[in-house]
């Protein structure tokens, strides 16, 4: 069947199976590769997407439910070379080694604060809960999201927010 | 590459335009909602649709709300809005406890609680905790609709009362004077299935302990409301000789299996460990003014 997603702000119209995958429209159709594909399961998580702005695990979504919906990858998190935050945070901290996980980690992490601007370090625990790393412990990945926290860009849409911050 | 077999895609924009749908394919049609149970069944072909009918567009069917003395809890309600809603928290804390250990935050965004109650795995938790607070379930066909109780809900598992052309559209939960309630939960790790799990809600009046439930998730089919336990507990005073009591019967009710989880036995004994604890804490938080449960830490 036709559908059109709108990935990163633009819609894109395919015609696919009802059966194919999200994270395959985004792979093998848009040939958006920075979102990665792991367990099929749902458990590992290094396939999160936003959609609507919220973290989902892209395997276990049909391309077809996405139609008519906003989806965000890995891909859109910079504008132009201007890091996003939390990317600029996962290389001031050291937030990656093998990256498998980093796409949907980042992904969270840019969820979490558009939320919640100052979150706890049991706050970025419990957003990170639902995505597996083999390589950091999950610390660095801590400190990279309080890092971008801590410097946010300039206009990210949070600064009206900053002001109840004491 | 896990991918479900073929099938055919209907996206509803009305409730009747749904059972419609349902009705015109019959048996081969199943309702998707979140589906984090079903598409992993249908990767697995456990489970081969020919037909799914989308209602994530049903935003009737998504609210949370307090009318009467019944809270009224959408079918299409995500995990995530039951763990943020502060009027669930108020007056079912043991909903908010289940939440917290449901899969994990990417799950929860999509996951809903009708979905969890159709899928009816008896290791689902949402089913032991809408058993133990006696929920009853709306269910809408061509005919209207009909209004069931959690034990006649659940036939078994992976079987429910919802019929062919039929679906759930709300969940009841019956709003009760001095009542608290808790669930309590092992898993092997955070976001997995229970090893086992045990939900308690009851009401304190005089002193004594009445309108109690108890369901258990992981330890077999027909543990989501345990009459035995829940006999015991009415019209008796609170104490540890009485959980001692309950924590056997509840242990002698149930009939896990060994599994890659744990063995029957060690189920077991979590089964009535799990019910002595969850009761602690649902008369714990009985005796306390509504809301107090919601600054627990």
């Amino acid at each position: 069947m036709r559908i059109t997603v709108n990935v990163n702000g633009d819609d894109h119209t395919r015609e696919v199976e009802p059966r194919h995958l999200l994270v395959r429209f985004l792979r093998d159709d848009l040939e958006l590769t920075g979102t990665h594909w792991g367990c099929d399961t749902s458990n590992c998580g290094t396939c999160v997407v936003l959609m609507d702005g919220e973290p989902v695990k892209s395997c276990t979504v049909l391309a077809v439910m996405a139609a008519g919906h906003q989806i965000r990858t890995v891909e859109d998190l910079a504008d132009g070379d201007q890091l996003d935050p939390v990317q600029q945070g996962f290389i001031e901290q050291h937030g990656l080694q093998c990256g498998f996980c980093t796409p949907g980690m980042m992904l969270t992490g840019r969820a979490l604060l558009d939320r919640n601007p100052d979150p706890s370090e049991q706050e970025i625990r419990e957003a990170i809960s639902g995505q597996l790393c083999r390589c950091t412990g999950y610390l660095n990945i801590v400190k990279s999201i309080q890092w971008a926290a801590r410097n946010r860009a300039e206009g990210d849409g949070v600064a009206e927010t900053a002001g109840s911050r004491t | 590459m896990q991918v479900p077999a073929s099938f055919d895609y209907q996206r509803a924009e009305s409730v009747d335009e749904a059972l419609e749908l349902l009705r015109r394919y019959g048996e081969e049609a199943r309702v998707v909602a979140g589906g984090h149970s079903l598409l992993p069944m249908m990767k697995l072909r456990l489970a081969a649709p020919e037909v799914l009918v989308d209602i994530n567009d049903l935003h009737e069917l998504d609210h949370i709300a307090l009318v009467g003395d019944e809270l009224r809890v959408g079918a299409l309600t995500r995990h995530r809005t039951l763990l943020e809603s502060e009027l669930v928290g108020r007056y079912f804390p043991i909903v908010h406890d289940a939440e917290k250990v449901i899969a994990d935050p990417p799950v929860r965004n999509r996951g809903t609680i009708g979905g969890s109650l159709c899928q009816a795995d008896p290791s689902e938790d949402l089913s032991a905790v809408c058993g133990a607070l006696h929920a009853s379930a709306v269910i809408r066909g061509a005919g209207g609709e009909r209004i069931v109780s959690m034990a006649d809900f659940h036939q078994g598992p992976y079987e429910t009362a919802v019929g062919v052309g039929e679906m759930l559209t709300e969940v009841r939960l019956p709003v009760l004077p001095g009542a608290g309630s808790a669930y309590e939960k092992v898993e092997r790790k955070a976001g997995d299935w229970a090893v086992a799990a045990a939900g308690v809600a009851l009401t304190l009046r005089e002193g004594r302990i009445a309108d109690a439930g108890v369901g258990l998730a992981a330890v077999g089919a027909g543990a989501l409301n345990l009459h035995a336990v829940q006999t015991l507990l009415n019209g008796s005073e609170p104490s540890e000789a009485l959980y001692e009591e309950a924590s056997r019967v509840a242990s002698d009710s149930c009939s896990p299996v060994t599994d890659g989880r744990g063995s029957a036995e060690y189920k077991r004994h979590l089964a009535g460990e799990l019910t002595r604890r969850a009761l602690r804490r649902a008369v714990a938080r009985a005796g306390r003014p509504i809301g107090a449960t919601a600054r627990e830490a």
